[in-house]
């Protein structure tokens, strides 16, 4: 039967492993030696981290930095684009070239750009009179940084949905509300805004989902620090299952934070249907 | 006025264009300019030199990694793009039991967050003795849930009458999908192509997870354990010119078929 592939798929990649993380949760094993059987201990451990939640803490705070700025600057830049303007092309490939390239290329660029002494930024402040800033250093700062260079990274994906979106939205509404004299703010926030209400939920629930798996930037940037700062949940994850090779207790992790993704995204999506 | 207007416009476009481009303008620069000049790099450095370029080659096999992520990504697109048609024609062009059930299953394991699975699927690739193996890199990714999602989607839209007219003819169903279905989706199976070929491309936490062999590595998992690790010597020049080297093949890609990966990476969010 055609399905049989999934099926076998299914099983052993999806359904096996949730049912054994589960069994995990309740055992400490390292993969070498025999599993042992420790009843509660792995959640009253997790209960007890003050890391994990200042990990799952700081993914947070990535969250509501990154997804923020991300609507307000693609939003900005569709609108832009979605004027007659010339070499539109261009300048969407432009906007679109970070999306297409790895994580891992954007992190060790940005690591250099965020430099204390010689990097990039830190050379355009000295020379207008600004004080240098501690991009990476500085355990206030360090998140920010990280939403930042997401926000660069990822942005150029989320134009293109905005223009989709705004493509959608019937001309005879400017058409109408230029006749009544509406200015170029008045039609964004009377027309345009409501009418791709929808995209910007996407957006925000594809950005969550994608902000939740950080990972390979703090890894590379700051390996956590400083102070812990930057350490994201997956990362924190990582670190327990193949660092320490706590496997019973990094799947309690796992699930754990599976179930606050879980709860997040059903939040927003409750506040999306009550909009609509 | 109106010409102020414009062009003021056009000068904020092209510098939030620039603002885009230009870091990997300079990333470029860098890893062609000698190590002492990067510091206080901005447009041009003063002289150019391969150093960095020929110093990471001796480091690390950046040219193994690359047919290693090749291998890679080429199976699994291929494994996604037959699987998945296969899958998505069963559950939008036939009738069996259990169909509405399988759809379900495949919408749920969409919402499940992979932070659940990451352990146990490592454990599993452990007890097959496939760590350090493609097979690891490879046969978990062959089947994904977005991919059956999207095919099914495209063959709904395809009529009935002629996969009729093709059994007629004494076509079995694997015919039916690779002679008849698959000529008629291009754009269905481009997308899907596409998005699948550089998602596993660029993944990196699995590759650091189930590969340990430097030789089998992947080129993103290969980059960053040299840019994290010592053996870049905290040298800038070289962990440029690795990041150059990993930016390379999806961004010539990118520059023939930039239409193509507009509307791909466009419309894994529309379809939902």
């Amino acid at each position: 039967m055609l399905v049989s592939p999934y099926l076998v798929h299914f099983f052993l990649f999806v359904a096996f492993p949730v049912a054994f993380s589960i069994v995990l949760t309740f055992h400490k094993w390292n993969i070498i030696s025999p599993m042992e059987y420790t009843g509660l201990n792995n959640y009253i451990r997790l209960f007890n981290d003050k890391t994990f939640f200042k990990s799952i803490g700081n993914t947070l705070i990535f969250l509501v930095i990154h997804i923020p700025l991300q609507i307000i600057v693609a939003l900005f830049l569709a609108e832009i684009l979605n004027q007659k303007i010339k070499l539109r092309g261009a300048f969407r490939g432009a906007f679109f070239l970070p999306v297409i390239v790895s994580g891992v290329v954007v992190t060790i660029l940005w690591q250099q750009l965020y430099g204390y002494d010689t990097g990039l930024l830190n050379r355009l402040l000295t020379g207008i009179g600004i004080a240098k800033v501690g991009w990476l250093t500085d355990p206030n700062i360090a998140m920010s940084s990280i939403a930042l260079m997401a926000t660069w990274k990822n942005v150029g994906l989320y134009i293109i949905l905005f223009l989709v979106g705004l493509q959608t939205v019937p001309t005879q509404y400017y058409e109408a509300a230029d006749l009544e004299g509406a200015t170029h703010m008045q039609k964004f926030f009377k027309i345009t805004l409501p009418m791709i209400n929808p995209t910007i939920f996407m957006v925000v629930i594809l950005s969550t989902i994608g902000g939740f798996s950080l990972f390979i930037e703090p890894y590379i940037m700051t390996g956590g620090g400083p102070l812990n700062s930057t350490v994201s949940a997956v990362l924190y994850i990582y670190k327990q299952g193949f660092f320490y090779y706590h496997m019973g207790y990094a799947a309690t992790l796992g699930l754990f934070f599976a179930f606050i993704i879980l709860a997040v995204v059903v939040i927003q999506k409750k506040f999306i249907e009550k909009d609509h | 006025m109106k010409k102020f207007k414009s062009t003021l416009f056009y000068v904020s476009l092209t510098v939030s264009a620039l603002i885009f481009v230009y870091p990997f303008y300079w990333m470029i620069i860098g890893s062609i300019a000698p190590e002492n000049e990067i510091g206080n790099l901005t447009l041009m450095p003063k002289s150019l030199t391969l150093s960095s370029y020929s110093q990471m080659l001796d480091k690390i096999p950046i040219g193994g990694a690359f047919i290693n992520s090749l291998i890679v990504a080429s199976s699994i697109t291929i494994g996604v793009l037959i699987f998945g048609s296969m899958i998505g024609y069963a559950l939008s062009k036939l009738v069996f039991k259990g169909r509405d059930l399988i759809f379900y299953i495949i919408i749920f394991t969409m919402t499940l967050p992979f932070q659940i699975t990451l352990i146990p699927q490592y454990i599993i690739m452990v007890k097959f003795g496939w760590i350090d193996t493609y097979l690891a890199l490879i046969v978990p990714y062959l089947i994904n849930a977005l991919s059956i999602i999207m095919f099914r989607q495209y063959f709904k839209s395809i009529p009935d009458s002629l996969i009729d007219a093709a059994r007629i003819d004494g076509c079995n169903e694997l015919q039916i999908i690779f002679r008849i279905l698959w000529p008629n989706s291009m754009p269905a199976i481009i997308t899907i192509g596409i998005i699948t070929f550089m998602a596993s491309w660029n993944e990196v936490l699995w590759p650091l997870i189930v590969i340990r062999d430097e030789s089998l590595m992947t080129m993103p998992q290969l980059v960053t354990l040299f840019a994290v690790g010592g053996r870049a010597e905290s040298q800038l020049g070289v962990k440029l010119a690795s990041a150059v080297m990993l930016a390379l093949p999806i961004v010539v890609a990118y520059l023939f078929f930039q239409k193509y990966f507009i509307q791909s990476m466009a419309s894994t969010g529309i379809k939902e």
